[in-house]
């Protein structure tokens, strides 16, 4: 197969750790043959077949939804199936676990810490009627203008990309990061919540947003573009005017009744009874 | 219980100098942190020299001779160039910490456009001005004296 | 005080430090320029020019906001750069308190500085 300008083989030169075996982590590197389209991911699978099977790293959807791939390349942050070996331009590729995240072995990060601080700032929608939330009868009205304030943020996959840009996350345990912090924006401006005031109590102190300097490292980053910056500021923006007392309370959605008189088209079936 | 066998992992201060990504916003944060050190160091040992003015001219002038010397008078100039890049690019977070200049939530279509496409114009604006005053300050300093 | 106050402290020092710090800049060291608030001409620092300005109560009182905004930005910043180092909690305990300290005893020295020079530059 004719690669064009491509060269026929890269080599990966992949950050290994077992623990038991090894006390640092140790730099190896894999050449492979190179065939145009190939991702990090395929670079990655063809090292484990041809080469070394013991290597170990996390992906499953291969298409850049589920988050499971991020990993640093050539030093930066990325999704390994995102991530055309092509566009890297360099003939030795750099591959190494996610940074500011202990690593479990080789490519595995522990996402624990992220795990716990995404929880800590309730990352689902809080609202006083809980009948209604477990049993639901109606849809809440949301217009879409309502939708688009925090739709974008919606997009995370929690891939952690974000958190090892971030050069708070690089030396601070205890900020929450990126992903946590822009989940909770997404949370807090969603007409549907009700649950500013209790995520409140936790962002007023030094997990919340207040070690965020703007650096823009997460955004830059992100393979969904969530911007997560730009969630971080606008949040600031909400709890500073709340420590001003000048912070109006956002209308919250509200059930829409079913409306009445309206004749089902003839041929139409009814929605089969819900299963869950 | 299972012994922690996982390796750590943080960049440390390589994080907020470089970590492997290079935006260009990443050297503002850095340097506002550098400058705002510099200026808080020179600071509170400026508010001792200068607290002398309140033991008369004498004690006034003596203290303000210590601090007269060539190399003295470049360490100023450096905290003047600290200050201007430091109170310039803190108006431009100001304003986009709070929100405003960055740009409003949208659907992400790629390529992804983000706040720091949206803050663009604001930074080099302010890195602008700062050359404006650094130059300003430069000849103020050392040509128009 | 927790951070979502001090925060928003943090920046409307920010705001006061850029207009008044500015503005003592601009006295200092763009003098060939503007020529503002130097009355005896010569140097910003000549004690003509220091008496001139000390005799003005309004300067003595934004100099002490000066300082007071000056210290608590600066401060809380290095315990935000500090605390990002994350110290022990103990540590961080008695580093709050040692900025704390140094703040507000700056902030008292540097207040009785303002104040007996302008009673000094009012004699003079």
């Amino acid at each position: 197969m004719s690669n064009g300008n491509l060269p026929e083989q890269i080599v990966f030169r992949i950050r290994r750790f077992a623990p038991g075996r090894d006390k640092e982590p140790v730099w190896k590197e894999y050449p492979i043959a190179y065939e145009a389209g190939m991702t990090i991911l395929d670079g990655l699978w063809k090292v484990k077949e041809t080469i070394d099977p013991t290597l170990a790293w996390r992906a499953s959807c291969r298409m850049g939804v589920c988050g499971s791939c991020g990993m640093l390349i050539n030093g930066k942050a990325g999704l390994g199936c995102n991530t055309q070996i092509a566009e890297l331009g360099t003939a030795v590729v750099t591959v190494a676990p996610l940074a500011n995240f202990p690593i479990v072995r080789d490519l595995v990060p522990d996402l624990r810490p992220l795990f716990d601080a995404h929880t800590a700032l309730s990352p689902y929608i809080l609202r006083a009627d809980t009948a209604e939330q477990e049993e639901p009868t109606r849809e809440y009205y949301q217009s879409a203008e309502q939708m688009e304030a925090y739709l974008q943020f919606s997009y995370c996959i929690k891939c952690a990309c974000c958190m090892a840009a971030c050069p708070t996350c690089a030396t601070d345990p205890v900020y929450s990061g990126p992903v946590a912090l822009a989940q909770a924006h997404r949370y807090n401006t969603d007409t549907r919540d009700d649950g500013f005031e209790v995520r409140k109590e936790v962002l007023a102190g030094e997990v919340g947003p207040w070690r965020c300097h703007f650096a823009g490292e997460c955004s830059r980053v992100c393979p969904k573009g969530v911007d997560p910056a730009k969630a971080i500021q606008l949040m600031k923006r909400q709890l500073v005017a709340d420590a001003l007392g000048l912070r109006k309370k956002p209308p919250l959605a509200q059930p829409v009744e079913k409306p009445e008189g309206i004749e089902r088209r003839p041929g139409i079936p009814e929605a089969p009874p819900p299963t869950v | 219980m299972e012994k922690d066998r996982r390796h750590p992992n943080r960049l440390g201060i390589w994080g907020w100098v470089g970590g492997g990504s290079w935006g260009p916003d990443r050297y503002l944060y850095t340097l506002h942190r550098i400058t705002g050190l510099g200026l808080l160091a020179y600071f509170l040992v400026h508010v001792v020299v200068t607290s002398s003015r309140a033991l008369g001219e004498g004690a006034w002038e003596a203290s303000m001779a210590r601090v007269s010397g060539p190399l003295f008078v470049l360490g100023e100039y450096l905290v003047f160039v600290a200050f201007a890049f430091h109170a310039i690019n803190g108006l431009r977070l100001f304003f986009a910490e709070l929100g405003w200049g960055i740009g409003k939530p949208i659907e992400p279509i790629y390529p992804y456009r983000t706040c720091l496409d949206d803050q663009r114009p604001w930074a080099l604006g302010a890195l602008l001005l700062i050359a404006v005053l650094v130059v300003v300050g430069a000849l103020d300093f050392f040509v128009w004296h | 005080m927790r951070d979502q106050k001090l925060w928003t402290w943090h920046l409307a020092a920010g705001a006061i430090i850029l207009f008044l710090l500015g503005l003592h800049m601009a006295i200092m060291h763009l003098d060939a320029l503007l020529g503002i608030f130097n009355p005896a001409g010569g140097h910003p620092i000549d004690w003509a020019n220091v008496v001139a300005r000390g005799q003005s109560l309004a300067f003595t009182v934004t100099y002490i906001l000066l300082l007071g905004a000056a210290l608590f930005h600066g401060l809380y910043g290095l315990r935000n750069i500090l605390f990002e180092l994350d110290p022990a909690p103990p540590l961080k305990k008695a580093l709050s308190w040692v900025l704390i300290l140094v703040g507000v005893g700056l902030f008292i020295f540097g207040t009785w500085a303002a104040w007996v020079g302008h009673q000094v530059a009012s004699l003079t």
